[in-house]
């Protein structure tokens, strides 16, 4: 056997390897939809209520005002059917023949099916829209730096249950700081510290000593969870005044607060969302131009063959878990110095694992985690929404509604989400 | 310089592992513009070496000498730096990354950011004529490009010594001569290189100087210009058979009859696209191809753990497909798996255990739904003995043996049950050269019991050895099914996918197979 020139050899194309496809018919999307159109037809037409929902657009201090838009309620939710009904026969038809539709199929379905369900709901009484935004970014925000720890940490190869605890104690800290202290500013770094400290203990088990992150994770949630509890009744309970942190001001900014309909969601708010807006773009950013993002993603999905380009993986992992947690600690601080004012008992309530499966259903990629944290947030904020103006729900149902959503959004996404391929495992050396 | 040093010397490198002693000081000098093979069995100590080269381990004792200058790597950044580039046998490339990004990763300054990245990995493919796309990802391209990237990756950091260690596991014949074109050029240009082979072919092809190691020592040098049979028994210590022997083949009724069998993936990509193929009692049918290209879900679908197959799967009148994995088994189909360690065997239960592990269900080691141990210790002392296990007893733990006594565990298991199929997939993979003769020698013994085998290997050597029909697979297709003795050249060709003239075509399903 005698090697021959390389010039002479057929030229290896940087081709791509395709199989023969089959046809493959999935059925799991129109069929939803169908699901999903039966609900609406029976809410809207069986169930239907006589009256008109009024969708209140506008708010003080809009810089012109959106007129209130007035649905009647049996009328719109007929159309909408009808839509609905054309949209899952459009499914259908993409299923039996194979083929592809965009993504603005379940975008346009779902904001229909709202649509449809906020009248049937809303009828003889009026929706503050506006409202419902605002408290759609409020509730948000602590999901969406929860998720960009989340996003972080993962990326770097360490699973991150913990979310929840660094969020609780971000809370915690952040009130007694800025309350013993007197600056909130002071407090919001002190929440990010103890995020920070919470971070590195998952990253010391995890990393150091190959613990099971999961566990590791779950030990942790646990463990805040009772330390601010018994610090809450044994402490904070006797004086209230480490329990009573002044609260970041919400700063408008000028012009663009007084946009109608998101105006005031958007750009009237604490220094805590200012921030979050730098965040996700910056780490979208940085995740995957930058030399940081480059190496990060490395050792996330292929640690050994980073450490053979000289990077120090587990290093590297540490640094990057703790600074998922700093990015986390921030929404913690957002319970107790922007939106509540003080620390209760376990006053996340399982935000932290809605954050995980905003991670998770955002397919680990700040921009559609972001996105996600979104979705989750709106569901919560239409629970407190109805719940306000009385719906016809039972409100134990509306409860449920977020983690409902969460529920199905995860379970119909997760098959297609590839997580990186070496989070939660160690990187043992010889 | 006054005195010329060879560009890498190792002095007396040690590495320990626990009571393990996989390198025993050995010496290796290597000089610019030679090709150095290094060349040993599997286990015997040559991918720790290099290991210890690159930084990856830290040997216990021994010094590391570059143009004579002793070095110290407290990681493979150092040894990097120093000049010594690796393509390794996993490539350690990440599979969601760019040609150009992997190129970049650990080196970002040095190269300029991603546009000096993707310059590079154009001048380099330039030099060798390689037609790499910068952009490419890496899980989308073929093996054999893929370490082309590797090697462009050492190239970009200007390596002097260039450590290639298994590099044409995952090739066809004809990649690989391309890879040794490639490793000419490169010697030529003053690139010292380490090639490390079990392969003693490559090895007389291209080899400069030849350094024999045996479980972890350096047994002696060689001559690039001795035959095959003296390189391997220097290889192995004692004189070795390179041809498996076996009379022609006595046809029995026994049949398999697999008809345009068809498997899906989970995104409804056929991994195994309508092949046909027979098998009778009493020859062995060897599927050849360069890894990946549907021989795993070829055996996996026949032993019933495909779940997207359709065709037809017919062992003697009886319809295999879609009966579950314990209907298979008892219909007396033997698997040995590809991987012996995560398929083949639970590693933390006994071996004794292990061999019991299909027949967990009724005689003749379960009664009223308690283990007969008696039985069970009885069968296991048995095969321990026939099959040449060699371990400290029955009740050894699996995981704790060698590779080759590993799969002499698997074989004992399946061949210790009235089989009226056999299906070995890789069955010496990873195995020294004595294993590997007993391995063949208890397919072979198989055959000539009249039950109809199929051996997958990737290995052309072991297929051309083993079979009396080869079937060559690419991309999910049969290519054509032609004798044992076809040339290397055209079963090269076949694994690429094309079918010379001469060559008939694979019969159509549902056509009458042949």
């Amino acid at each position: 056997m005698t090697a021959q020139q390389p010039t002479t050899q057929a030229p290896a194309q940087a081709e791509t390897v395709e199989l023969e496809r089959a046809v493959v018919k999935h059925w799991k999307a129109p069929i939803s939809y169908a699901v999903l159109t039966l609900v609406a037809l029976l809410l809207t037409v069986v169930l239907g209520r006589d009256g008109s929902a009024t969708l209140r657009l506008a708010s003080s201090g809009d810089l012109f005002q959106l007129p209130d838009a007035v649905l009647p309620a049996r009328a719109t939710g007929i159309v909408i059917v009808i839509l609905l009904a054309a949209l899952t026969a459009l499914s259908f038809w993409a299923a039996a023949t194979a083929r592809r539709l965009g993504v603005w199929l379940p975008i346009v379905f779902g904001v229909l099916f709202v649509v449809a369900f906020l009248t049937w709901a809303g009828a003889g009484s009026m929706i503050p829209i506006a409202g419902l935004l605002f408290a759609t970014v409020g509730l948000s925000v602590p999901l969406i730096l929860g998720a960009m720890g989340g996003v972080l940490s993962e990326r770097a190869g360490v699973v991150n249950i913990a979310i929840e605890a660094q969020l609780l104690g971000g809370a915690f800290t952040g009130a007694v700081v800025a309350s013993a202290t007197g600056s909130t500013l002071v407090g919001v770094v002190a929440a990010m510290l103890a995020s920070v400290l919470v971070s590195m203990v998952l990253a010391v088990f995890a990393i150091r000593y190959f613990v099971e992150q999961v566990i590791v994770g779950v030990v942790l949630n646990v463990l805040v969870a009772g330390l601010t509890n018994f610090f809450y009744s044994s402490v904070l309970t006797d004086n209230p005044a480490l329990n009573s942190p002044v609260r970041l001001p919400k700063i408008p900014i000028p012009l663009l607060e007084s946009i109608p309909l998101i105006g005031p969601a958007l750009f009237k708010q604490t220094i805590i969302v200012y921030a979050m807006y730098v965040i996700v773009p910056l780490i979208a950013w940085g995740l995957f131009k930058t030399t940081w993002g480059l190496r990060l993603r490395a050792i996330g999905e292929h640690p050994m063959a980073a450490d053979t380009v000289g990077i120090k993986v587990n290093r590297l992992r540490f640094w990057n878990v703790a600074l998922a947690g700093a990015v986390a600690g921030l929404g913690g601080a957002y319970f107790t110095l922007d939106s509540n004012g003080s620390f209760t008992r376990e006053m996340t309530a399982g935000l932290g694992y809605i954050a995980l499966a905003a991670v998770i259903f955002g397919q680990w990629h700040p921009i559609k985690a972001t996105l996600a944290a979104l979705l989750f947030g709106f569901a919560s904020a239409l629970q407190q929404t109805l719940g306000a103006i009385g719906s016809p729900v039972p409100s134990e149902f509306m409860l449920m509604l977020p983690y409902v959503i969460t529920l199905l959004a995860v379970a119909g996404f997760i098959g297609r989400s590839r997580p990186p391929a070496a989070s939660g495992k160690p990187y043992v050396k010889q | 310089m006054a005195v010329e040093h060879p560009t890498l010397e190792l002095r007396g490198i040690t590495k320990r592992f626990g009571a393990l002693v996989a390198n025993d000081h050995i010496d290796l000098e290597v000089r610019a513009g030679e090709i150095h093979c290094l060349l040993g069995e599997n286990g015997a100590g040559k991918s720790t070496l290099m290991n210890v080269l690159y930084g990856l381990y830290h040997a216990e004792e021994g010094e590391i000498l570059l143009d004579g200058a002793p070095q110290r790597f407290a990681g493979p950044g150092d040894a990097m730096h120093a000049g010594i580039g690796m393509v390794h046998q996993h490539f350690m490339l990440i599979p969601v990354f760019t040609v150009a990004e992997n190129v970049l990763l650990g080196h970002e300054r040095a190269l300029g950011g991603l546009a000096g990245a993707k310059q590079k990995v154009r001048e380099i493919s330039q030099r060798f004529g390689f037609h790499i796309d910068p952009d490419a990802r890496i899980e989308d391209l073929p093996v054999g490009v893929q370490q082309r990237v590797e090697i462009i990756k050492a190239l970009s950091q200007d390596a002097k010594v260039l450590v290639f260690d298994e590099p044409t596991a995952v090739l066809t014949p004809q990649e690989t001569d391309e890879l040794m074109a490639i490793m000419q050029q490169l010697r030529d240009e003053g690139t010292a290189i380490v090639f490390i082979t079990h392969k003693l072919r490559e090895v007389r092809a291209i080899a400069d100087r030849i350094t024999v190691i045996r479980l972890g020592k350096v047994v002696g040098e060689a001559s690039p210009q001795s035959s095959s049979t003296e390189l391997a028994s220097m290889m192995v210590g004692r004189p070795v058979e390179l041809t498996v022997h076996k009379r022609p083949p006595v046809l029995t009724d026994n049949r398999l009859e697999v008809t345009g069998l068809t498997v899906l993936d989970a995104i409804g990509q056929k991994v195994v696209n309508d092949v046909s193929f027979t098998v009778q009692g009493g020859e062995v049918l060897c599927v050849a191809g360069v890894q990946g290209n549907g021989q795993t879900e070829l055996t996996e679908a026949i032993l019933g753990l495909q779940p997207r197959a359709t065709g037809s799967i017919d062992l003697n009148g009886n319809e295999l497909l879609g009966d579950s994995v314990r209907e298979v088994l008892d219909a007396g189909v033997g698997f040995v798996p590809e991987d012996r360690k995560v398929d083949g065997l639970v590693g933390d239960f006994t071996i004794a255990e292990n061999l019991m592990l299909d027949r967990y269900r009724g005689a003749p080691f379960v009664s009223a739904g308690t283990i007969d141990r008696g039985a069970r210790d009885e069968f296991a002392t048995e095969k321990l003995g026939a099959f040449d296990i060699r371990a400290q007893g029955i009740d050894t733990h699996v995981g704790t043996l060698s590779g080759g006594n590993q799969q002499k565990v698997v074989l004992a298991r399946e061949l210790g049950r009235p089989l009226s199929l056999f299906v070995a997939s890789q069955p010496t993979r990873g195995l020294d050269v004595g294993s590997i003769e007993f391995v063949h020698s208890q397919i072979i013994a198989t055959r000539d019991a009249g039950i109809p085998v199929i051996v997958v290997s990737t290995e052309l050597d072991e297929v051309v050895g083993l079979a009396d029909r080869i079937a060559v697979m690419y991309r999910g297709g049969v290519v054509g099914i032609v004798p044992a003795d076809t040339s290397r050249d055209i079963l090269g060709l076949m694994m690429a996918g094309e079918r010379p003239a001469g060559i008939p075509a694979p019969t159509p399903s549902k056509g009458a197979a042949a």
